[in-house]
């Protein structure tokens, strides 16, 4: 059971839609910019109420790359692995991203909930590449060492918070 | 303000027009997702503080207010936040009216400047100005990045702030949704675009109006008009741009759509990977719904239409029509066997038109200028002009339109300045992950649906990913299967379990654990695949695979029989040495070496077991003295294997 103010938060996200099955997808999107997550008991509950069976909202929810059940750093980087970006090295961003932050190919998060590190296919932004975000705001022309200064940038950003 | 009839829209676009042209000077800011990573945001903040300090002397035209304070930006109305010009390695961009200048990588630190000697002074800052073989452009339309190009679709990115449906009405927009709902039929509107010959721009290069007509012959009467603004293809962003650089034109193509084929609803849909595309949609259906151009009774026409935006959530397969609707239908992505088709039954099981975003931001000049002006662009069978998204090792990366049937060779050189670094152009990848490789002998092929389907390979969304030299194809040709076999709904067999296959095969290969025998494989898997697989995700899964395979066979057979790799791309055929005359012997490769493979004594050259090794390149990366390199042996008998280079 999560604490009642979850729950509350997702009675408010749907009555902004309805309770149509169709709008699944987006209440759970909205749940997970809500918690940068979409905790599975939230998924239980938006299922009954939208009248639709427990099993049909997992298999919807695990379809689609972007929800996760996993709860997610503060900073979340998407690191570009599309064409443009691949050719022009971005595997060693991710390289030295993980490196930085000890991470591996099967652990995204970092144990200090501070940074999660992922991969996407193109974010749209060829013409900077390689190219990666962090909450979405894009950061362009990026180099192993321009990682590292970013780190250290959002790491002295945490201590001053 | 509500537009209750005809009149009021053109009254409302005469207002607009004449507003504009009474501003002074207009500085274009581009804010599209490229220059905003570069800082146009505060680029944007300190113009505007400028304007404002200098407001009395220059004229300065303001805003109603609202809509600027709301977003916090500025009041003055002569500062515009435009979409993307498309020159996204230059940027951040500003550009400067009536001038038409265009300054290039600008910088806060070079607003004071500009504004002191080209808005009060009205002179160029010549420094920020693009350059290119000694030659200094002043107008932005001189560029040869931009004199070569025709840009229709992509006219008002970059000159028009896309958050103000003032801007748009001001260079005529929604005159053609005028046109259409009082001077036409529904049919004659369907008629035109039959006519034009206007084919799909998301792929596969369907007519249109084709589309439409059967859709508006349905016997049921609820339909639906749905745009396809989930631009997977990674290397492609042309839509991203409409939809953040001029909205409205890829809405009034919707509600054209709508009133031809009689929908009474539109669904957006796009990718959750372009947040700002989303957010700039918002603000413009906002805007139309308050202007009365869309929603109940649209300029007292009779005729209702309403639009709904739908964020993907992150799966490539939705570009594939009846995975799209089943996604806004709430279901899994996932395609389903066709017929009933879409225009049957499509959206909610009702008739739909799917189109993508650049295909209905064809459709308002159509209306306009009619379906033989359309054919006089382009080629016979493909009319009207394309936007390619130019990527990878070219000098001016950006968004391009070009007619249907410009050649390889006007966009690489011409327009794409050539190759980045002066490297040697090796291959094109056209169509992204559907597509397949052109090679220098194609650079006269021209780009349309025809030559390229003739080709073996695709137009698909547009994206043109330039590779030189250094690339390795079957490094390319790997990753490509690796998207797509991620990206496999999973739904059909060949496709699930053909793409994981082939993609162990391709792994095998850069690894240097492949034979003969897997090139084989590859062929015949790939052909299986492509015959039996449901959607189009599968069908062209491996067209990569196989064009790479029939251009550059020689780079696979290298990476079998010889184990080695051209490029020095694939890490595992890389063979790491140390350089005796440069390693000083301090022994900090063989400490950070993690399987112990470089011994040695202190203060004379360590070596590298190379049978040892397991080819990671740490010790390269910690060597101080850049004693350390991985090279490529080339094979030594090489007898069977021709140069076949480009």
């Amino acid at each position: 059971m999560l604490d009642q103010h979850y729950y509350d938060k997702a009675d408010e996200i749907i009555s902004g839609y309805g309770t149509e099955s169709r709008f699944l997808i987006p209440i759970i999107q909205d749940v997970q910019a809500e918690y940068r997550y979409l905790p599975p008991e939230l998924l239980t509950y938006i299922a009954d109420k939208l009248h639709i069976t427990e099993a049909k909202a997992y298999s919807v929810a695990t379809f689609y790359e972007n929800f996760s059940f996993d709860k997610k750093g503060k900073y979340v980087i998407k690191v570009c692995d599309g064409t443009a970006c691949h050719v022009r090295k971005s595997t060693g961003i991710l390289e030295r991203l993980n490196n930085e932050l000890g991470l591996t190919d099967g652990k995204h998060t970092t144990d200090d909930m501070m940074f999660t590190v992922e991969t996407v296919s193109c974010l749209g932004a060829c013409g900077l590449a390689p190219v990666l975000t962090v909450n979405d705001e894009v950061h362009a022309s990026m180099t192993p060492d321009k990682v590292t200064e970013l780190i250290k940038e959002l790491r002295g950003e945490m201590d001053e918070a | 303000m509500r537009l209750s009839n005809r009149e009021a829209l053109q009254n409302a676009r005469e207002k607009a027009a004449a507003d504009m042209k009474q501003e002074k000077f207009r500085i274009l800011i581009c804010a599209g997702t490229g220059c905003l990573a570069g800082g146009s945001a505060k680029i944007y903040e300190r113009m505007c503080q400028l304007v404002e300090e200098h407001g009395a002397d220059i004229e300065v035209t303001f805003g109603e207010g609202a809509a600027h304070d709301a977003d916090g930006g500025c009041p003055v109305n002569n500062i515009k936040k435009s979409g993307c010009h498309g020159f996204c390695e230059m940027g951040p961009l500003v550009r400067i009216e009536p001038m038409d200048v265009l300054y290039i990588k600008v910088k806060v630190e070079d607003c004071d400047e500009i504004f002191e000697r080209t808005i009060l002074h009205g002179e160029p800052v010549e420094r920020l100005l693009y350059e290119r073989d000694g030659v200094r452009y002043q107008a932005q339309e001189d560029i040869p990045f931009y004199a070569k190009q025709t840009r229709l679709v992509l006219k008002n990115c970059g000159h028009i702030d896309a958050e103000h449906i003032s801007e748009y009405l001001a260079v005529g927009g929604y005159s053609a949704l005028e046109k259409a709902m009082f001077e036409m039929t529904p049919e004659e509107v369907v008629d035109v675009i039959y006519d034009s010959n206007l084919r799909g721009r998301g792929g596969g290069g369907f007519q249109t109006g084709y589309k439409w007509r059967q859709v508006a012959r349905q016997p049921e009467k609820i339909r639906y008009v749905v745009c396809n603004g989930d631009e997977g293809d990674p290397g492609a962003f042309m839509d991203r741009s409409v939809m953040e650089g001029d909205p409205h034109k890829m809405i009034e193509g919707m509600i054209i759509a709508g009133y031809a084929v009689g929908a009474q609803e539109g669904y957006i849909y796009v990718r959750a990977e372009y947040p700002l595309a989303i957010s700039r949609l918002k603000t413009a259906i906002a805007q139309a719904e308050e202007a009365g151009l869309l929603g109940d009774n649209i300029l007292g026409s009779g005729y209702s239409f309403k639009l709904h935006i739908n964020r993907g959530a992150g799966a490539f397969v939705c570009g594939e029509g009846s995975a799209l609707t089943a996604s806004i239908e709430g279901e899994r992505g996932m395609p389903r066997t066709k017929p009933p088709r879409t225009v049957e039954q499509g959206l909610f099981a009702k008739p739909t038109v799917l189109n993508n975003v650049e295909t209905y931001a064809n459709v308002p000049m159509i209306i306009i200028n009619g379906a033989e002006w359309y054919k006089s662009i382009g080629t016979s069978g493909s009319p009207g002009t394309k936007a390619f998204a130019v990527t990878g090792s070219i000098n001016n990366t950006g968004l391009i339109e070009v007619p249907m049937g410009t050649t390889l060779r006007e966009i690489v050189y011409d327009i794409g300045g050539g190759i980045k670094n002066n490297k040697k152009f090796k291959a094109v990848q056209i169509g992204g992950p559907s597509g397949g490789c052109l090679i220098g002998t194609d650079l006269d092929l021209k780009l349309d649906f025809d030559s390229l389907k003739k080709r073996g390979a695709m137009i698909g969304s547009g994206g043109l990913v330039i590779m030189d030299e250094d690339t390795c194809m079957v490094e390319v040709a790997r990753f490509f299967m690796n998207f797509t076999q991620n990206e496999s709904c999973g739904k059909c067999i060949p496709c699930r379990e053909g793409t994981k296959r082939m993609l162990e095969l391709l792994e095998d290969i850069v690894a240097g654990r492949g034979t003969m025998e897997h090139l084989d494989m590859l062929e015949e898997l790939g052909t299986a695949i492509t015959d039996t697989s449901l959607c189009g995700l599968g069908k062209s899964a491996s067209l990569p695979v196989l064009s790479t395979l029939r251009t550059f066979r020689d780079e696979y057979i290298e990476h079998v029989k010889y184990h080695y790799c051209r490029t020095g791309n694939c890490q595992a055929l890389r063979n790491y040495v140390i350089d005796k005359d440069k390693c000083k012997g301090c022994s900090k490769c063989a400490r950070n070496c993690p399987v112990g493979a470089i011994s040695g004594v202190i203060k004379s050259p360590y070596v590298i077991d190379s049978s040892k090794c397991i080819k990671c390149g740490a010790c390269e990366s910690q060597c101080p003295f850049g004693a350390i390199s991985a090279v490529s042996t080339p094979p030594v008998i090489r007898d069977d294997v021709s140069e076949g280079e480009v």
